[in-house]
This record gives structure tokens, sequence and C-alpha cells, in this order.
């Protein structure tokens, strides 16, 4: 296993009196595809929330690239190169598509005086590259709130792409998508993951997806870590099974 | 810029220069025209393009005119003994010490304001929404009283801003012409400035900041800039405003939170906010709107008004540049444009 990116250790999180992590631990691997399943209300979501800064943890660490995180906010996290999309797609939705791109590129380096800056004719180039990359460069001149919610999806992928992350969180990319879309959906995020070397930690229900694309699997269930390991070990695990389904 | 609009330009410039020329007695009228473009212009960077409905932006306007005022004052005489006097010391200042105190009151307004503006956001902008409005509206309320609660500047008693030395007439145009070179000077500004990333990443907040801020935006740095700028803008033409009224003073003068402080909000979504020319729009439509009602409603004129924003409010929301966004859209450039090569948007749904 190459080395992790992001090393979440015995993180616990809880709201008032509900449980929703309990000394969960887990890596996310360079270059690779890790993927986060658990019915719902297992804490997945919540899981993701602490790792990117949305709220402090109780208990535990997290750390990118071996850097404790734990103790920084948002947007600071993101400009570390971890960056995350929503379960509800959020996209600037009066700004059009291209606008939206360009104001998602890496502000990482971004000193005061840029604010003022325009952008060289390079940043435009690769908007308009990762909008035909997902098949929206039609579309770059239209309000993003007037696109339909698969393409806003796709456009909120692009985005995520635009801001050159080394890590990208998605929190269910599938969800809600056209079943004939899907395909070209994965195809897409295995692409950004070869081709641009995007390591990915994916949060996902459809199992058909997650099955194909991760190559190590973590499994949540009421807020513990249940199962862990490729693909074929965590579809023949009883507990993961039993946590689905529903054990007696 | 197209021939069109080059004209559009052209067209306001030079009537911006005849008409005081035509109408000597409504030079002061047509410099308050040019202060109201410029309060919707200023208000709208902050209520229209970030999404954050500032009710306090009179603060600025009110805390220039006193900067102003006693930089002014203070330059050549004890600001306390000139304010316990209420105006009953008549004292003379020279031509240049007038030009002199005016010009760095005027700068100074500009940089308190934009100082008050960076501190007043560490506070503020913790607060989103309906929040950040009251929260807003009670910082200029309260700038009011204390304010008059200050007898070093006069208390509510006010101060008499130096005399103009020169004839009346010429004073008019004096700061007609101030007026309007401040008020297309910050339109050239916002122009440019909704151009470049800065505008950019006020509409990324205004949609949604939370995605703003997980994407890396440095989002704390817009806000405080947006805000100051806004200030820096209305810290100046407070002291603009304060030397052509003559008389200055906390509650109807330099904080007048019901009038101003609403206009400028109430001009900006008539006109359509969120946009570069609505705030313009809103803005002469409403001014002239309000010469009128006042001078054909008296008593009635508030009434009239009231109902304007009612109306505006309830079933006009977008304003009349954002009805023409939705009537025209592709006027505005919102349109699907394929590739060279004719690739479809093969995703949609």
């Amino acid at each position: 296993m190459s080395e992790a990116l992001i090393e979440v250790s015995r993180v616990s999180k809880s709201f008032g009196g509900v449980v929703a992590n309990h000394d969960i631990s887990l890596t996310v691997a360079e270059g690779r595809i890790t993927g986060l399943i658990g019915p719902n209300g297992s804490g997945k979501t919540t899981l993701f929330n602490s790792i990117v800064g949305y709220h402090p943890i109780d208990a535990g660490s997290i750390k990118f690239e071996g850097r404790e995180i734990s103790d920084l906010n948002v947007q600071k996290i993101a400009r570390l190169g971890l960056v995350r999309t929503f379960q509800q797609t959020r996209i600037y939705a009066k700004m059009n598509c291209l606008e939206n791109m360009r104001i998602s590129i890496a502000h990482r380096n971004a000193a005061w005086g840029d604010m003022f800056a325009k952008y060289p004719p390079a940043v435009v180039e690769r908007a308009e590259q990762l909008l035909e990359f997902v098949g929206l460069y039609a579309k770059r001149n239209l309000v993003a709130g007037s696109l339909s919610f698969g393409q806003q999806k796709l456009l909120e992928f692009a985005m995520a792409l635009m801001n050159e992350p080394k890590v990208l969180l998605l929190d269910e990319p599938t969800a809600g998508i056209n079943p004939t879309l899907i395909n070209g959906l994965i195809d897409r995020l295995q692409r950004a993951n070869r081709d641009f070397g995007i390591t990915m930690f994916i949060v996902e229900h459809n199992m058909r997806v997650i099955m194909n694309m991760a190559e190590h699997i973590y499994c949540l269930a009421h807020g513990e870590l249940l199962a862990a390991g490729p693909p074929e070990k965590i579809q023949n695990d009883k507990s993961v099974i039993d946590a689905y389904l529903g054990a007696h | 810029m197209t021939k069109n609009s080059l004209i559009l330009h052209c067209a306001i410039l030079v009537s911006g220069i005849v008409a005081p020329l035509l109408f000597p007695g409504l030079v002061f009228q047509f410099a308050m025209l040019w202060i109201m473009i410029l309060f919707a212009l200023t208000w709208d960077v902050l209520g229209g393009q970030m999404g954050y409905n500032s009710l306090g932006n009179i603060l600025f306007f009110g805390f220039g005119m006193y900067i102003c005022a006693i930089t002014q004052i203070g330059m050549f005489y004890d600001v306390g003994k000139y304010t316990a006097a209420f105006g009953a010391i008549k004292v003379d200042f020279t031509d240049q010490q007038y030009y002199l105190g005016l010009a760095l009151g005027l700068v100074f307004a500009a940089l308190a304001s934009v100082v008050v503006a960076a501190v007043l956001s560490w506070v503020l902008f913790g607060l989103r929404g309906p929040y950040f409005a009251i929260g807003t509206l009670g910082a200029a309320l309260a700038a009011a009283e204390l304010t008059g609660s200050w007898n070093y500047v006069g208390g509510g008693g006010g101060i008499s801003m130096p005399v103009f030395p020169g004839e009346p007439g010429a004073r008019s145009l004096f700061f007609y012409s101030l007026c309007m070179l401040l008020t297309i000077v910050c339109y050239l500004f916002l122009r440019w400035l909704y151009q470049t990333r800065f505008g950019m990443a006020l509409n990324a907040i205004r949609d949604d900041e939370d995605k703003a801020e997980a994407m890396g935006l440095h989002t704390n740095r817009y806000k405080m800039m947006a805000w100051s700028i806004s200030a820096f803008f209305l810290g100046i033409v407070g002291g603009l405003f304060g030397n052509m009224t003559g008389f200055i003073e906390p509650m109807e003068v330099a904080y007048p939170t019901l009038t101003f402080g609403i206009f400028m909000v109430a001009m900006t979504l008539l006109g359509g906010k969120g946009t570069l020319w609505g705030p313009i729009i809103g803005a002469v439509l409403f001014h002239v709107l309000k010469e009128v009602t006042w001078t054909y409603l008296l008593g009635w004129q508030y009434v009239a008004l009231g109902l304007l924003i009612i109306v505006n409010v309830v079933y006009f929301q977008q304003g009349i540049m954002g009805w023409m966004q939705e009537k025209w859209p592709e006027r505005f450039g919102l349109v699907v444009d394929r590739a060279p090569g004719g690739a479809a948007p093969e995703d949609a749904q």
C-alpha cells in the first residue's frame, strides 16, 4: 500500500447525546480511490465534515500529508489541497458556468493583490477544457442555476478539479443522477484519478459504483467502523451484510 | 466598449456638465442626484454583488462628514472652543485655509471610514442574512447616539461648517462638480472592479458562502475589502455633503438612517441589485419620483414612497435591470453556445 495521504485516527464526534462517530481510524492512500459506505445515518457525512474542518472533533487526530489539520478551519484545509463536494450539490447558481469555474481556481498562493487581478488566458483555457471534459462546454455561458441537477453535479465536479486538489472528497457523486449517465460519471472520476493523479475518497450508496471504483473500502454502522478491506472482502463480510439488511 | 454604450456614456457626461449651467436654480438638486447614485452604487457592492444587506452604510457617510469637519476646523482652531460657541463666533478661514482644510478633510474622511469599516467587519461579518442587516443598523444608530452625546464635536447641537470663500453660485457649482467627479470615479472603479476576480468572488459569496469557503476562497478578505471600498466613497461624499449643507448634526444630517440610509437600499432594489447599471437607473428614478412627490403630494410623500417600496419588494424583486435580463437573456450573453466542433451537451437530462 502506498503512502497515506489522509490519516484519521481514533476520531469521535457527538452532537448532544447522539454519537455520530466513535473511535474511527482510517487512512486514504495517495493516488488511490478509497470508498466509504454504510447505511443511512451511520456517520459518513459527519466524518467528511470532520476531515474538512466543518466542525471541531471531540477526540482523535486527523492528519493530511503528515500534518495535523483537525485544528484548522475549512478554508485553510481547502487551500492545503483537500477539497470536498457536497451531497446536496452546491454551485454558484446566479453565475454562469465559466465564472463558476474561474472563481474555483486554487487559492493556495493568493496574495492580497490577486484580489484585483484578471484571469490569465491559461486559466480560462483550462476552465473550458474541464467543462469540455464533463460535457458542459456548450452551456458555459448559461447561468449555473438553470442547469439540470445532473449537470450541476458535473459542474461541481469540474469546479473541484479546477481547484487542483491533491485529494477530492466526494459525497455521493452519483446520487440523483440518471442511471444511464452514471457510467459516464464513473469513467470521468476514474480518468481524473488516473490522468490528473487526484486521490479520491468517496461516500457512495450505489454498491455497483463503489465496488467497481474503489480499491479499498471502509464500512461504517452506528458511527463505528465495522469493516475494512478490498471490495471482494467487504462484499462477503457478514457484519456488513447484517448492517445493511438487519440482523437478528 | 460598444458604440451604443460609448454614446450613452458621452450623453450622460455632457448632460452632467450642461444641466447645472442651464438650470442654475437646481444645482443643489443635481448634486443630490449624483450623491444618490453614489449611495446606490456603493450599497450595491455589499447588498447586490455580495448578498449582504447592510442597513448601516450611512454610518460611513456620517463618520466621514464628522472627520472632515473636525479636520477642517481642527487644523486652524480648537475644535472644542469652536463647537462650544454653537456658531456664535464667526471664524474666518482664508481661501487657502479653506481649500487645504477641505482637501485634507476629505482624504482623512476616506481613510478613517476605511479603518472603521475594517474594524466593524471583524465584528459584523460573523452575522449573516437578517442578523447582519440588524447588526449594521444598530451600528449606525449607535454612531449617531455616540456623536450626539460627545460635546467636543458639538453633541446634538452640531457644527457650523467653515464658510465657502466665494459667491453662492460658485459654491453650488464647486460642490456639484466634486459630487459629479466622485460619482464618476466610483462608477469607473466599480466597473473595472466587477471585471476582476474581485467581482466574481463577491458573487460567489452571494450565491453560496459555505461553498466558497469549502473551495478555499479567502472570504473574510473579500468581505472586508468590499465594505472598505463602500466606506471609502461614502466617507468622501459625507465630507462633501457636510460642506454643502453648511451645518451638520448627528440625527438628521450625518446619520439619517431612516431617509438616506433606507433610500440607498430602495434605489438599488428598484433599479435591480447585483448589476452595475441597476443602482444608477434606480437612483435617478427614485430621486425624480421623490422630488415630484415632495412638490405635488406634500404631506403624502412618505406614503407614496412607502407604497413604491412595498410594490417593489413584493411584486418586482428583480428590479428594472433584473427584469430586462429575464426578458432578453441573450443580450446579456446568457446563451447556449455550441463548441466549434459541435459538441452537444451530452448529459442533458
